[in-house]
């Protein structure tokens, strides 16, 4: 069995809409997956579901030997972090330095352990320098930083990132993809919800896919990307590079801009890399 | 067609704070005209949009040099209000926008304009067709906070289409969409083009600006450091230095030009890629005919 199953789960919203219906899923330990899907698909409904923001209406969510069920959301959320889509759902402390301390301090960890937690989660988010701000203070694209060194501070098994790329210039992008790149190198368990095409293409070696609150595809950015039929039902997009080389018919199921400059280079009587 | 906005040489800091958020910045927006407003994170792209829209000074405070004149009138000489028929404005972050007043997401549509006293069945067929627009007539009878992320993103975004206001001021509002909707919003911005209406944009989906403005002002610190045609700076590969992303495309045709492949341009929109890289592969397939 895996660490994470999602057994036939669904759930309804009180007052009784379905936004998440029979959906089954396994994630191993050590993962680093990506969600990605339309507006409305059911994302965010589906990750609160791991760390028992929600219960599922039908079926079970195991994490490790856990059922979320049997647990409450204060103990199921110390294994599974959530990062949330709106920052401001999230932060609730003045500082920056609190706000970050909260969770280790709740969790009753020995000071010097706390204090070093929270340092390295300031530092790998780049939040340090603003550790005596108020959040509130600081664009909302710093603030999702913050919320994110909140959770890492934490130091779950499972990390949930649910749209860290919205608003982010290309330094906040690359700061991201570093953070992400450190923790699964550490070994945690990472699943990421983006609608940034490129960003999923270039840094997850798994990508769900989910329309209208099912799971319809599961793989390879090239098995995904590449399944044009797929892209269409989820309302999602090949990358750019992907949809040229398409067009000209060249290279094979190209995903990322190195394979595309090889592929091009290479149609163009180029063969070797000059550079 | 003349300017509907012009910024004279402003400069602005907010209260307490002695840095410039704007910095020595001149500029027109022509009537009709589609701008994108682009730079990194904290550059000052939401307090320019303030300040052409009037927040600044007025709401914000904070301490204005120089001028922005609307309609040839400057920003601080008109009354509280005045401005909001002529320009819409949607905010950065999507969540703070929501009244909190009404009960569905097709009454929340409608409360601008109940504000400015349309007649009823004219609000209706507004309404409706803003969520057209925005693809969210399924959730009209849904309360503003129970839907999506993307989903408020769409509402707020209707909010302010329902207006039709004749400059539009619009701050990121794709950050929550996915790529159809996106792309999407890119399309009706278009089309608003066609009834004259001024749009001005802030977006760092670069690929899209590329595709859909005409004007670009790219800040940094404060400063506009590139203002003009988006054919010549989306294509500086100079401005991925001062970190600021190309367009994919861009991107591709200068890493090719690097790797010795003979492009006549840098593309910067999916259309001239096709032909610029398409062209430098037919090329090589006539050489070797003739070899
Ligand atoms: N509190 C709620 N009550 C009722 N319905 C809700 C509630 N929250 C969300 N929904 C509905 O459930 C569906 C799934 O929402 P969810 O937030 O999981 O979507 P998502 O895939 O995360 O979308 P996005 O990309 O826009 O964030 C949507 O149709 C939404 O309208
Ligand atoms: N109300 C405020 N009071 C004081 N300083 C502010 C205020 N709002 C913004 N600033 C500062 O002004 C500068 C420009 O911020 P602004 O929000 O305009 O940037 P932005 O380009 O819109 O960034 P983003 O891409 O994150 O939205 C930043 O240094 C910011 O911290
Ligand atoms: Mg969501
Ligand atoms: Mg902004």
């Amino acid at each position: 069995m895996s660490y994470i199953e999602l057994k036939n789960v669904s759930f309804e919203y009180p007052g009784g809409f379905l936004a998440v219906d029979d959906i089954s899923m396994s994630i191993e330990k050590g993962e680093n997956v990506a969600i990605v899907g339309q507006n409305g698909a059911g994302k965010t409904t589906t990750v609160k579901l791991l760390n028992a923001l929600h219960y599922p209406t039908k079926g079970d969510v195991l994490i490790g030997d856990m059922n979320t069920r049997k647990f409450t959301t204060a103990q199921v959320s110390r294994r599974v972090g959530y990062v949330f889509q709106n920052p401001d759902d999230q932060i609730f402390h003045s500082t920056i330095i609190d706000e970050v301390a909260f969770g280790p301090k709740m969790m009753r960890l020995p000071d010097d352990r706390q204090k070093q937690l929270v340092n390295k989660a300031l530092s790998m988010t780049g939040m340090k320098r603003y550790r005596h701000e108020n959040p509130y203070n600081l664009p909302l694209s710093v603030r999702k930083f913050v919320t994110i060194a909140s959770i890492i501070a934490m130091d779950c098994d499972v990390m949930v990132f649910d749209e860290p790329t919205a608003g982010q210039d290309y330094v906040g992008n690359k700061r991201l993809a570093k953070i992400i790149r450190t923790l699964s190198e550490q070994g945690k368990t990472l699943i990421t919800i983006s609608h940034d095409m490129v960003f999923v293409a270039d840094h997850f070696p798994r990508i769900i896919v989910m329309s209208n609150k099912k799971i319809i595809a599961d793989g390879t950015p090239q098995d995904v990307f590449w399944n044009l039929p797929i892209l269409e039902e989820a309302m999602l997009k090949q990358p750019y590079v992907s949809r040229i080389c398409h067009e000209l018919g060249v290279g094979d199921r190209i995903i990322r801009m190195d394979e595309a400059v090889d592929a091009i280079a290479f149609a163009c009587g180029i063969k070797e890399d000059m550079a | 067609m003349g300017a509907v906005i012009k910024v004279e040489n402003i400069t602005y800091r907010y209260p307490l704070t002695e840095k410039p958020a704007i910095k020595n910045l001149s500029f027109e927006i022509e009537e009709g005209g589609f701008y994108g407003i682009i730079g990194p994170n904290g550059s000052g792209k939401t307090t320019l949009c303030a300040l052409l829209r009037g927040f600044a000074p007025s709401f914000y405070k904070g301490d204005l040099e120089g001028q922005v004149l609307v309609d040839e009138k400057p920003t601080t000489a008109y009354l509280e209000g005045e401005l909001s028929l002529r320009i819409g404005y949607v905010f950065q972050n999507p969540f703070n926008q929501i009244s909190g007043v009404k009960d569905t997401v097709f009454e929340e549509i409608a409360y601008g304009l109940e504000n400015f006293g349309v007649p009823v069945d004219e609000i209706e067929d507004r309404v409706v067709r803003a969520m057209k627009l925005t693809d969210i007539e399924s959730l009209a009878m849904k309360k503003p906070f129970e839907i999506s992320g993307g989903q408020q993103q769409r509402m707020a975004l209707a909010s302010t289409l329902v207006l039709e206001p004749g400059i539009l001021i619009i701050d990121e509002p794709t950050s929550q969409l996915d790529p159809e909707g996106t792309e999407s919003v890119f399309k009706v911005i278009e089309t608003l083009k066609q009834t004259k209406k001024t749009v001005i944009l802030v977006e760092h989906k670069i690929d899209l600006i590329a595709e859909y403005a005409e004007k670009i002002i790219v800040l940094k610190n404060g400063e506009a450091i590139r203002i003009g045609d988006k054919q010549d700076i989306l294509s500086d590969i100079a401005l991925e230095a001062e970190g600021i992303q190309l367009p994919q495309y861009a991107a591709l045709g200068s890493r090719l030009r690097e790797r010795g492949v003979d492009l006549e341009y840098i593309p910067i929109t999916e259309k001239q890629a096709l032909d610029v890289i398409g062209k430098a592969i037919s090329k090589e397939a006539k050489t070797n005919v003739v070899h």
